[in-house]
């Protein structure tokens, strides 16, 4: 199932089970993602995608089941340990630290991992070279920014983590229209850092075009995996797990 | 003409005079408050957690001041080794009492801090007894303010107090813990998420809150003498502070405390200052009736 040259995959959600209070939320996730791989994640709402997310992040510690990052075990660890190893997280509310600048934003994943001067100027240059606006608003406060700006300003700072892979969750949602293919922009300038992509989005289309696999959930399950090619937002297969 | 006086004309260069005398009182007061302030506003900011044991820890302060100032007899190694001892305190009750009650409701964090504070006050009792301590004042020089003779050790105390504020405030502004406090005052899941690592910060804030109160409970023991009761007027007020000045916000807490401690001194100039203290009173529930989020914050968008 992984592509690339690497044999095991960069994550591994091997049969994961969560629970929010009494009610049993994921029963039995499993999924792959591979090193540098763009895979989606589509489902109607509320069929677990996000909780899936959050469980790969540690910000919801499974029951049963594993996630494991490179062959390591990662299910029961703090958020920020979790961060630290290599996984960025960009939540569906973005959640931009509103009153911090940009640059504090962005400082949030830059201080404190032994990350030399020069890669940390190495790293913002990258940035503000891919999204200039953030360069020009650096000393603006994160929540002064329009919201195409603050999911570029989001996925920045998931970036400062030097992440082997990105959580992207709905990206487009509450942004215009015109906003979408900004996004389209960021998901181009991942693959390109080689950063793998594991995204949860509602707009089919472009899903399918960014990811090179899609998973369909249905009640908190994995119930089919796809070329993302070889679909297309008509497929019946598309219908039968997100049509009305 | 002969230039008398009339009897208005001095009764009102009187009060002028008097009421200078209270604005400078009301500030001395106000800066001390704002630090005890500052460290309640920072920990309640960041863990949500309202804590009563602030007053003790102020309390406890004062009393390692006067065991360290009895061995040592310097003034200002009490104040160090006391902001030192109690933040090492206050780390490990977050780490005992707090740190497990992580994501719990905030009645429990309410009920294990009064816990921790009667148990504090209980001890001090139990060690010093009853009877107050006095911390000598490191100098005790005089200036004349018109008809007063007014310490110079006050007027240090608000210094030193602002010096303390101010130096909290540039750590907040620019270090990464400072970053980090910030963060994840703002959104602890998205902080844990940005690789923060939450749990050691809150410790560390605990340490810091702890530790200010203890500094101010050193400073202003030789105004007041040092007994296990005296933080629970403190906290009271700190708690005005805190609310009046928005939970949580740093410098509307500092703006409340000279606000209300000047109110208070002003009142004072007709009432008796046991009875001034309804003041502060009366401006917090007025605070909660007309603006609940705080009288020093901006208007919410």
């Amino acid at each position: 199932m992984s592509t690339g040259a690497h044999t095991e995959p960069l994550v591994r959600v091997e049969d994961i089970h969560t629970y929010y209070g009494k009610s049993h939320i994921l029963h039995g996730v499993s999924l792959e993602v591979g090193h540098g791989e763009i895979v989606g994640l589509l489902g109607r709402n509320g069929v677990g995608k996000s909780t899936t997310l959050k469980a790969i992040m540690g910000l919801v510690h499974p029951t049963r089941g594993e996630v494991l990052l490179e062959s390591q075990s990662v299910g029961h660890l703090p958020a920020h340990r979790v961060a630290r190893l290599g996984i960025g997280y960009v939540p569906e509310d973005r959640r931009i630290f509103r009153l911090l600048t940009v640059s504090e934003n962005l400082r949030t994943g830059l201080d404190g991992r032994g990350v030399s001067e020069a890669r940390k100027k190495e790293l913002l240059d990258m940035v503000f070279d891919y999204f200039p606006v953030l360069a020009e608003r650096r000393s603006q406060a994160g929540g002064t920014l329009s919201g195409g700006e603050q999911q570029m300003l989001a996925i920045a700072r998931a970036m400062m983590l030097e992440p082997k892979i990105i959580l992207l969750d709905e990206p487009t949602e509450g942004l215009m229209p015109r906003m979408v293919s900004q996004i389209r922009h960021i998901i181009h300038v991942l693959r390109r850092e080689g950063v793998a992509v594991l995204l949860v989005e509602q707009n089919v289309p472009l899903t399918l075009e960014a990811s090179e696999r899609v998973y369909f959930m249905e009640k908190g399950q994995v119930r089919h995996q796809a070329v993302a090619s070889e679909l297309h937002a008509d497929h019946e297969v598309v219908h039968k797990y997100l049509g009305v | 003409m002969p230039t008398t006086r009339s009897f208005t004309s001095i009764w009102e260069y009187d009060l002028l005079e008097q009421i200078l005398i209270q604005t400078i009182n009301g500030i001395v007061v106000g800066m001390i408050l704002a630090l005890v302030a500052s460290g309640l506003t920072l920990i309640f900011g960041i863990m949500d957690v309202v804590n009563f044991a602030h007053g003790e820890l102020f309390m406890l302060g004062a009393y390692v001041g006067v065991v360290t100032l009895a061995a040592t007899g310097n003034f200002w190694l009490a104040l160090i080794v006391a902001t030192l001892v109690v933040a090492a305190l206050g780390a490990a009750i977050h780490v005992t009492t707090l740190r497990p009650l992580l994501g719990r409701d905030p009645l429990n964090t309410i009920l294990v801090t009064f816990g921790v504070s009667l148990v504090l006050q209980n001890y001090a009792l139990w060690q010093f007894g009853p009877v107050a301590r006095k911390i000598n004042e490191p100098f005790v020089g005089h200036f004349n303010l018109f008809y007063l003779e007014y310490p110079w050790y006050r007027l240090m105390i608000a210094l030193l107090s602002a010096a303390i504020i101010g130096a909290l405030w540039l750590f907040l502004k620019y270090s990464t813990y400072g970053v980090w406090i910030r963060a994840t005052t703002q959104d602890r899941v998205m902080a844990q998420a940005m690789g923060i690592p939450v749990p050691r910060l809150l410790t560390l804030v605990f340490a810091i809150g702890s530790g200010m109160a203890a500094a101010s409970g050193v400073l202003f023991g030789p105004l007041v003498g040092v007994n296990h009761a005296m933080g629970l007027d403190w906290v009271l007020k700190a708690f005005i502070v805190v609310v009046v000045g928005g939970m949580g916000n740093l410098v509307g807490s500092i703006a409340a405390a000279i606000f209300i401690s000047l109110t208070e001194s002003y009142a004072s100039l007709w009432v008796s200052p046991s009875q001034a203290i309804i003041v502060s009173f009366v401006v917090l529930i007025l605070t909660l009736l007309l603006r609940p989020t705080g009288l020093f914050v901006p208007t919410p968008k």
